[in-house]
């Protein structure tokens, strides 16, 4: 582990978590709240009052980055966690059973990867109606998947070794097998694929909620902040600078700790990048 | 024996589209609730619910609802606008134009940054020239769409004054968006230019050209070019299908009123069979690109016919 820091990619992806770090530190000693409407201060400048300013609401600014950063990456740790455990649930599962348990899984998947990822969580959150809880079920419907056929993958390989045999033939129950024998040898392809998730999940909550159909006002959200940012573009630009910085730096953190971890681990295959938002 | 097994995936994309066509009906039922209720509020007249109720074959079973839909599909009938009760095909029709014309743009953009800086990386591979290179690759890739837009507009509309903000009527108006969809393209595709480059260069043909005496620059184009075109083309084809994919978002962000600014519009109006209507065209687009990357791979690199 002392190793992997003195790589460049973990060095620069360090300097890039420094931001949000700072963002969070600095809005915690703060401690303005970022829904305090004050109508004295819209719009203001940088103060000591408010650090970052003000928006069209005189809500501080400082604060409302550090709930979206937050929120940021509440919902990708949740996402990601969820996706994890139902895509390689069903991945193993379908990679063990073969047969029609597998080609019923799978085709599943390939409906689900048969649509511009970040549009399937699109259409998926606009009917389900707006909220985190919801925007939390779509981003888990479309990220389920790469973790599946990853395991699967896996399993399908390591179904042939000996030492899987061995288990078989001492009697190992099935769920025992899974975790105490296939889980471990799948780990580190199935470690990548999940930074790289967790980068495309932050990206999909902050795009969703820039269309508006995810996190609802007044509660902050990276990307409704560049959204309400935008429209003021002309009056205030800071506004829809910093949201976009702070998310910019995590996602390249996770990043370039995901490809720090494929070097590592020496992972080669199709595991994605980030989507395409 | 190639068309063969062209056709054999030609066909094997007909149950993917038809799962598609199966997920997008279900959507409907995805609304909490009653649609009926969602759209028109709990104050609505029996009436007015009743009719609306038909005009989205909720009053039928489940069963009827789906082959309804489905011989809908097939026939040219996705279904009318509730807002105006326009046939969803010719509102998407109107729109379609403008996400060709952008999506063409910056997949034209992707392409000329991607094999340059793609080539110049793997040719200093390991250099300085090829940390900066997969360094903007990776900005590219880590940078989302509905910031870049903004920022570019931000310094090329506000500040600097040179371009249009936002819509598609003034000379130019294409730049800005074009360069914000085609980033994250040009990073993936120079990334894998990269790659493939390098690795058609430590390959057994490429060490016997060279011991056969085949100089720097034709073994860099020639040969190893066209071996390492293969993967590149087969990911811009993936690409094809991507792209519609992030141009909702794109269009969304400058106003440029094509299928994707289409799709959020229909959202935010609860148009519910116009969403279903643009979400499947983008989805077998998405198919279809895939199916070509399959087919271009296996026409361009016979090893691959094997699968």
């Amino acid at each position: 582990m002392s190793q992997m820091f003195k790589r460049p990619a973990v060095k620069l992806a360090v300097l890039c978590l420094l931001l949000p770090l700072l963002v969070l530190l600095a809005a915690l000693l703060h401690g303005a709240d970022g829904h305090a409407v004050d109508l004295d201060a819209v719009l203001a400048g940088l103060s000591l009052a408010h650090p970052l300013g003000c928006d069209a609401l005189g809500r501080d600014v400082l604060a409302r980055l550090a709930e979206g950063l937050t929120l940021s990456l509440g919902v990708g740790l949740v996402v990601v966690g969820i996706g994890a455990f139902l895509g390689i649930g069903i991945g193993i599962t379908a990679g063990w059973f073969g047969g029609r348990v597998d080609s019923l899984l799978m085709r599943l998947a390939d409906i689900v990867l048969s649509f511009p990822g970040i549009l399937l969580a699109i259409a998926l959150a606009a009917m389900l109606g707006p909220g985190v809880d919801k925007l939390v079920l779509a981003l888990v419907a479309v990220g389920w998947v790469g973790f599946a056929r990853l395991s699967r993958a896996q399993v399908l390989s390591l179904k042939a070794t000996p030492f899987v045999d061995a288990a078989v033939a001492c009697g190992s129950g099935t769920v025992y097998i899974g975790i105490r024998h296939l889980l471990p040898n799948i780990a580190a392809p199935l470690l990548v694929e999940a930074s790289f998730g967790l980068a495309a999940v932050i990206i999909g909550e902050a795009g969703l909620s820039f269309l508006g159909i995810g996190v609802q006002p007044p509660d902050a959200s990276l990307g409704t902040m560049i959204r309400e940012g935008t429209s003021l573009m002309l009056v205030s630009p800071l506004l829809v600078v910093w949201p976009g910085v702070v998310l910019f730096m995590l996602v390249m953190a996770v990043n370039l700790l995901g490809d720090a971890l494929r070097d590592r681990l020496d992972v080669r295959g199709d595991v994605r990048g980030a989507g395409n938002a | 024996m190639l068309m063969r097994l062209i056709l054999y995936r030609l066909l094997q994309a007909i149950p993917t589209l038809l799962g598609v066509a199966t997920l997008v009906f279900l959507m409907l039922h995805l609304v909490p609730g009653d649609p009926v209720d969602a759209l028109l509020g709990e104050m609505a007249l029996p009436a007015d619910r009743e009719a609306l109720r038909h005009a989205l074959h909720l009053d039928a079973p489940l069963w009827t609802q789906y082959l309804q839909f489905m011989a809908g599909l097939v026939s040219g009938d996705w279904g009318q606008s509730l807002i105006d009760q326009r046939p969803v095909l010719s509102l998407i029709a109107e729109r379609l134009p403008a996400t060709v014309r952008l999506a063409g743009a910056s997949l034209l953009l992707a392409v000329l940054l991607a094999f340059p800086l793609g080539f110049w990386a793997a040719r200093h591979a390991g250099k300085r020239q090829d940390m900066t290179a997969m360094g903007f690759s990776l900005l590219g890739v880590s940078i989302p769409n509905f910031w870049l837009g903004p920022m570019l507009m931000l310094l090329f509309s506000v500040l600097l004054g040179w371009l249009p903000v936002s819509g598609m009527d003034q000379p130019g108006s294409i730049i800005l968006p074009a360069i914000t969809l085609g980033t994250a393209l040009a990073a993936v595709l120079s990334r894998m230019a990269r790659s493939s480059w390098l690795e058609a260069m430590s390959s057994d043909a490429i060490r016997t050209a060279r011991a056969m005496g085949v100089g720097d620059t034709m073994l860099w184009w020639r040969h190893a070019g066209r071996m390492a075109a293969i993967p590149v083309l087969t990911m811009f084809a993936l690409q094809l299908g991507a792209v519609l994919g992030g141009a909702v978002i794109t269009e969304t962000v400058f106003d440029w009123p094509g299928l994707g600014l289409l799709t959020i519009e229909a959202i935010q109006q609860r148009n519910y069979p116009l969403v279903q209507g643009c979400v499947l065209l983008i989805a077998s687009f998405y198919v279809l690109a895939n199916l070509t990357a399959d087919v271009l791979a296996m026409m361009l690199d016979p090893r691959q016919r094997r699968a």
